[in-house]
């Protein structure tokens, strides 16, 4: 698609992202990125993270800064809450790619945003992770998106765009299919 | 033996580039495996009929002359067409013929087939991309109790077991099989990964009336915007009945039919099923909307509203809120999964350095890319979206055989 006379500004360089697509697909070796965190474990449910590096465009990478992210349950765990807990990450994982996935789209298909808000809630038995019923699971039982957007667009576009965003949502499609997952002692 | 050109595949698109060489005094022979329409013969189960109806099924000089124009062709009486096809127009066709390999050789390409050698200057690949069925590695997973079988196989709902049958795969040969197998008594569950949602008529018309009078099906390969999309879009959603009836989820679920997402893994044999079923049925559901809105815009501008039954729009696909994520294939509830996975081309006997990284033939609408004078027929959005489907090959095909012909006198 090309976009002329573009008046539409999310802040999303489509055009960086074509391009990327287009030289990615001729060098498929630089596509291949390996995503990583730290977790250090402080004391009881406390752990604390860091995400600085990450390997991508056939090289070592580097973000602008360190983030750090405290980890930890809350009171009512008998915990001292220095931290969202670990479910409550996924969610903001998984809302902050969506988005971001929004953003990129309607700057694709030309239509302007003015604000995007995310309401996201996992519903969970925690009854599954204390191990008192075996039939209930550990994870969410399902969860749910709520996606308020005032942007220059029919309600049908909008319905589009969202359902687009999950389409290319890495988020999205690790938490709705499986992965393999290998945990081992170094 | 010598010859000009050597087309592989005696199909619609072999029999029919046949008949654009032979209009231009082209010297070539067609090596047939088997006999003339060999996979329609061998390779699809006995109740299927085209998706595209009667009046579309045409090829280069033969248009449909039967009583049913708006009905869709058993598979049978395409054999019997494109028998009549190859005999009428004297294709030079040695069937039982199966070709070893393909090579590049001193004055174009070396071909052996039941080994005997074959000298050509051009070679055409014309033997379908339906060739071989698409498997995914979980199947690998499948306990041993579980019949498995793919569509290349499936017959009729009686060779398989009594009990549940798990499906997977909603294009075209999944949703006409998950039907057909629920209907003989075995329940079905249907998995349903990306798929292409279309009506079997809009406003009285059949759809492809619709995709071909809106002008979808002549655009070109080279002015669609995601060209490697289009040619792996999934099937539509479409059937061949004599009631011409639709078969989008929501009428498979009306029959009875348990609607599950896309299938995953399966891991200590229990098959794990994606929870993005609703948004993989919204996306269907937004993009057949687009294409009806498409149409609604060409009928008003084409003045053809008062001619025409009122616009409207078909029920959102429901998915049930409660849909489950695994489903144990231990338990003995399914005793036979069907992989209607897709499928994919056969050019495993092609000794050219043509293909791209995931293994496809590079090539700019059907002229292949670093092997002059070799062509490929028969793919889906070959030259155009009509491509896909058997009337394609008639433009196809003409188009390809001027390219040939020019390549010829360039020598």
């Amino acid at each position: 698609m090309t976009i002329t006379n573009n008046p539409v500004e999310n802040g999303v360089n489509v055009q960086a992202l074509l391009g990327a697509r287009e030289a990615l697909s001729a060098t498929p070796e630089a596509a291949e990125f390996t995503w990583r965190a730290t977790c250090t474990w402080r004391k009881g449910t406390h752990s604390h993270s860091t995400v600085d590096g990450f390997t991508g465009l056939g090289a070592e990478q580097q973000h602008r800064a360190t983030y750090e992210y405290d980890i930890d349950h809350p009171e009512c765990f008998a915990s001292e809450d220095n931290g969202a807990t670990p479910v409550e990450v996924v969610l903001v994982g998984l809302a902050g790619c969506l988005t971001a996935g929004v953003a990129s789209v309607a700057q694709f298909r030309g239509i302007q945003l003015r604000s995007v808000t995310a309401t996201i809630e996992g519903q969970m038995n925690v009854l599954g992770i204390l191990g008192a019923d075996p039939d209930i699971r550990n994870g969410f039982d399902a969860i749910t998106v709520r996606f308020a957007i005032d942007a220059d667009a029919s309600r049908e576009d909008l319905e589009a765009l969202i359902a687009q965003s999950q389409k290319r949502s890495a988020v999205f499609d690790v938490v709705a299919n499986p992965t393999k997952i290998l945990v081992e002692l170094a | 033996m010598q010859t000009t050109a050597v087309i592989v595949g005696a199909g619609h698109a072999g029999l029919a580039m046949s008949r654009r060489l032979t209009e231009r005094s082209i010297d070539h022979v067609v090596l047939e495996r088997g006999e003339v329409a060999n996979s329609w013969r061998t390779q699809r189960w006995p109740s299927l009929r085209l998706l595209t109806p009667n009046w579309q099924t045409r090829l280069p000089g033969r248009d449909y002359t039967g009583d049913d124009p708006d009905g869709f062709m058993p598979v049978a009486d395409l054999v019997a067409a494109l028998t009549d096809y190859a005999r009428l127009a004297g294709v030079p066709v040695r069937t039982g013929t199966t070709v070893q390999t393909l090579r590049a050789g001193p004055h174009g390409f070396q071909i052996r087939a039941n080994d005997d050698l074959v000298c050509a200057r051009t070679v055409v690949l014309a033997t379908g991309a339906c060739a071989r069925p698409v498997i995914p590695a979980t199947a690998d997973a499948i306990p041993p109790s579980v019949t498995t079988l793919t569509p290349l196989a499936y017959r009729d709902p009686g060779q398989l077991p009594d009990g549940g049958v798990l499906v997977v795969g909603a294009s075209a040969t999944g949703v006409q099989l998950a039907a057909e197998i629920h209907r003989s008594g075995r329940p079905v569950t249907l998995a349903a990964g990306e798929h292409v949602r279309l009506p079997r008529s809009y406003r009285g018309r059949d759809i492809f009336w619709w995709l071909e009078a809106t002008g979808l099906l002549a655009e070109r390969y080279d002015e669609i915007d995601d060209l490697t999309r289009a040619r792996h879009l999934p099937s539509p959603q479409l059937t061949g009945t004599p009631e011409a009836v639709m078969t989008d989820l929501n009428s498979l679920t009306a029959l009875g039919i348990r609607l599950v997402g896309r299938l995953g893994r399966v891991v200590d044999g229990v098959a794990q099923f994606s929870g993005g079923l609703a948004n993989t049925c919204a996306l269907a559901d937004l993009k057949m909307n687009r294409f009806l809105t498409r149409a609604d815009q060409w009928a008003t501008a084409s003045g053809l509203d008062h001619e025409l039954p009122p616009a409207h729009r078909f029920a959102p696909t429901r998915v049930d809120p409660g849909t489950p994520l695994e489903l144990d294939l231990t338990s003995g509830e399914i005793t036979t999964v069907l992989w209607a996975t897709g499928f994919r081309p056969d050019h495993s006997w092609l000794d050219l350095p043509v293909r791209d990284r995931t293994g496809h033939i590079r090539h700019d609408g059907g002229v292949v890319t670093g092997a002059p004078g070799l062509y490929l027929l028969g793919m889906p959005v070959l030259r155009t979206r009509a491509s896909t489907y058997i009337h394609g090959a008639a433009a196809d095909t003409g188009a390809l055989a001027g390219h040939l012909h020019s390549f010829l006198d360039g020598h």
